[in-house]
């Protein structure tokens, strides 16, 4: 089996399970936030009762992360209706708004509170919970009637997926990310080319990259219709999850014999860097081909390109530099968001690079990634051509109808922040 | 699920994502309040860029202005309709709208689960490309106990795919009765 089948057939009780079976299965872990929290709250006690019970305290993780820094009031209704119910159940995962325990993101966030323990089943409210597959184990999004379920039961059904395996190797070159790679998979299959199916992603690069990095890889199996992203656990990924849990886990691999649907395999030392160019992510292109683009705004930030290590790749481009553009730096956690002041891109802070470079740094928060509220920070009302480290392009997702957005990696949005034209980064990149 | 789901078809073209379903900035209201469920209705679709809504022609707004209730019953789209986001408003907007069917070439699966699972629409799937053989505004028909899709404008008659395993939470009106009926939680 497939490390996606054999987590799936523990999680059945039962030895084995085959592509195309429906199976229900048991969740250990259910991640919601302000936009589908309160829906699924509501389901919860219609379908099981005003004083219906959480399946598992522990196992239930909610994080607002969506709406969080605007004016609507529909969405600070949201906050109070999660934070009454945390105080209702005595939810010992609730991290709530205006505190210290507030994180952001919630993808970033699950990372780091320790959630994403390899082998095990988690669900989401968000479709990019498919991002803490890159610590071996089964997650992927689902709505606010599936998720109610989970909060009464926590089981849920499941269709078993057939697996689709990317295989990347050779080294990855200093001018290109894990969102270079991802862009170029969903270019190569379309964004339904993994409907229904499992992503796995494996070879010698994809283990050379850092967690972080590998988080950028799954989260974006969606965009390729994938229902999830998975990689293998290795010692990064264990070391990563034991430092921040103490809770049991036990890795699972896929079998030598499993069985694919398909397999492609990268050479990543000859990628390019490339661009999903407007309105869809499978709209590649390298960027040497839209190099020159006129730009508005760039934008840093979001579950998929808004942690720490993009922020380090958009500083050493920035570093000394003044961006052309409106530039949004929009750290995806609070942790990230406090790492900005603590790490150095050549004895200079990240925070002080953003800020001599002319970029506004944000409060932590999914903010213009999918537009939001009128008042959300970076969100585009007009025309904007926007260059952009988020997952998402489709029409008005950032917003405005009428703006156009190109997704990169940060690298290649630094810069072209810094030339107002959509630059490749080899043409900055210092060797 | 009715057996027979007749009105007028509102046609779309491929990829339409979930933020052309109901934009982001719409997920805050409440699904069940009823005052506030009906904007779930009157920005159903609002995001779907005006050329590619109702086609042929386009610029044909699925809800008039002003009214949370659309004209049209059936959605016909191409691949990989309602891509993009988990939102289980998507559907939830369409059916607030008064879409009981959508039938498309393909779905993107957390769409097509969030439809079965909430019991709001059938989601229905096609072997052949339809969104260029029915027009915004023809009267169609789904026979979704013979399996069956028609124009009644044209005559034309077309095979829907089988539902397969999801026949029965649909049947049943959503995976809450469904597992009922099973006996996975008390009734």
């Amino acid at each position: 089996m497939t490390i996606t089948e054999a987590i799936l057939a523990q999680h059945a009780g039962r030895d084995r399970v085959s592509p195309g079976e429906t199976i229900w299965i048991d969740v250990d872990t259910l991640m919601t936030h302000d936009v589908c929290g309160p829906p699924t709250i509501e389901i919860f006690k219609r379908e099981f009762g005003e004083d219906a019970q959480v399946w598992d305290k522990d196992g239930l993780a909610i994080i607002p992360d969506h709406y969080i820094f605007t004016s609507d009031t529909h969405a600070h209704r949201n906050i109070e209706i999660l934070r009454a119910f945390a105080a209702e159940h005595d939810l010992p995962h609730y991290y709530d708004v205006g505190g210290d325990r507030y994180k952001g993101v919630c993808h970033m966030a699950l990372a780091e509170e320790g959630f994403n323990r390899p082998g095990t089943t988690l669900f989401g409210t968000d479709s990019h919970t498919c991002t803490s597959g890159a610590f071996g184990l089964f997650s992927t999004g689902i709505g606010n009637t599936d998720a109610a379920l989970i909060l009464g039961t926590g089981k849920i059904w499941v269709k078993v997926p057939e697996t689709m395996r990317f295989v990347f190797e050779g080294e990855l070159p200093p001018y290109l990310m894990a969102k270079d790679l991802i862009l170029a998979v969903i270019g190569d299959i379309g964004t339904d080319g993994a409907t229904y199916r499992a992503m796995e992603f494996d070879g010698q690069a994809v283990y050379d990259l850092s967690v972080e990095e590998r988080m950028t890889l799954c989260n974006m199996a969606i965009e390729a219709g994938g229902k999830n992203g998975i990689i293998q656990p290795d010692a990064k990924t264990i070391d990563y999850t034991r430092a921040r849990t103490d809770r049991p886990f036990t890795p699972v691999y896929s079998a030598p014999d499993a069985r694919y649907h398909s397999e492609r395999v990268y050479d990543v030392s000859t990628m390019e860097p490339v661009v999903a160019k407007p309105h869809a992510p499978d709209n590649k292109a390298p960027v040497s081909e839209v190099a020159g683009t006129q730009l508005d705004r760039a934008y840093i930030g979001s579950c998929t390109g808004g942690k720490l290590e993009d922020f380090v790749a958009a500083a050493r481009l920035l570093k000394g530099q003044e961006v052309q553009v409106d530039t949004y730096v929009v750290p995806a956690t609070t942790d990230v968001r406090k790492a900005l002041w603590t790490t150095e891109v050549d004895g200079e802070t990240l925070a002080s690079i953003f800020e001599n470079a002319g970029a506004k740094i944000g409060l932590s928060s999914c903010a213009a990634c999918l537009g939001g509220p009128p008042d959300t920070f970076g969100r585009t009302h007009g025309t904007e051509v926007v260059i952009s480290t988020t997952n998402r392009n489709y029409p008005g997702r950032m917003g405005s109808k009428q703006s156009a957005v190109f997704l990169a990696s940060a690298l290649t949005t630094a810069a072209s922040a810094l030339s107002g034209v959509i630059t490749d980064p080899r043409d900055v990149l210092v060797a | 699920m009715k057996e027979t789901i007749r009105g007028r078809a509102y046609v779309l073209g491929d990829h339409v994502d979930t933020d052309q379903i109901i934009p982001a900035q719409h997920l805050v209201y409440s699904l069940t309040d009823p005052e506030e469920r009906k904007l779930y209705g009157r920005y159903a679709l609002s995001s779907v860029p005006p050329g590619q809504a109702g086609l042929p022609d386009g610029h044909v707004p699925f809800v008039r202005e002003g009214e949370h209730r659309s004209e049209y019953t059936v959605i016909v789209g191409g691949g990989n309709f309602g891509c993009g986001s988990s939102r289980e408003h998507a559907p939830f907007a369409l059916r607030e709208a008064g879409i009981e069917a959508v039938v498309a070439e393909s779905y993107a699966r957390i769409f097509y689960r969030n439809a079965v699972d909430g019991g709001f629409l059938a989601p229905f799937e096609t072997s052949e490309t339809l969104n260029d053989k029915v027009r915004t505004g023809d009267e169609v028909e789904v026979d979704t106990k013979a399996g069956t899709f028609a124009n009644l404008t044209t005559g034309e008659r077309w095979a829907l795919q089988p539902l397969g395993d999801v026949a029965a939470i649909l049947e049943a009106g959503g995976v809450f009765a469904y597992a009922r009926q099973q006996g996975l939680i008390p009734t």
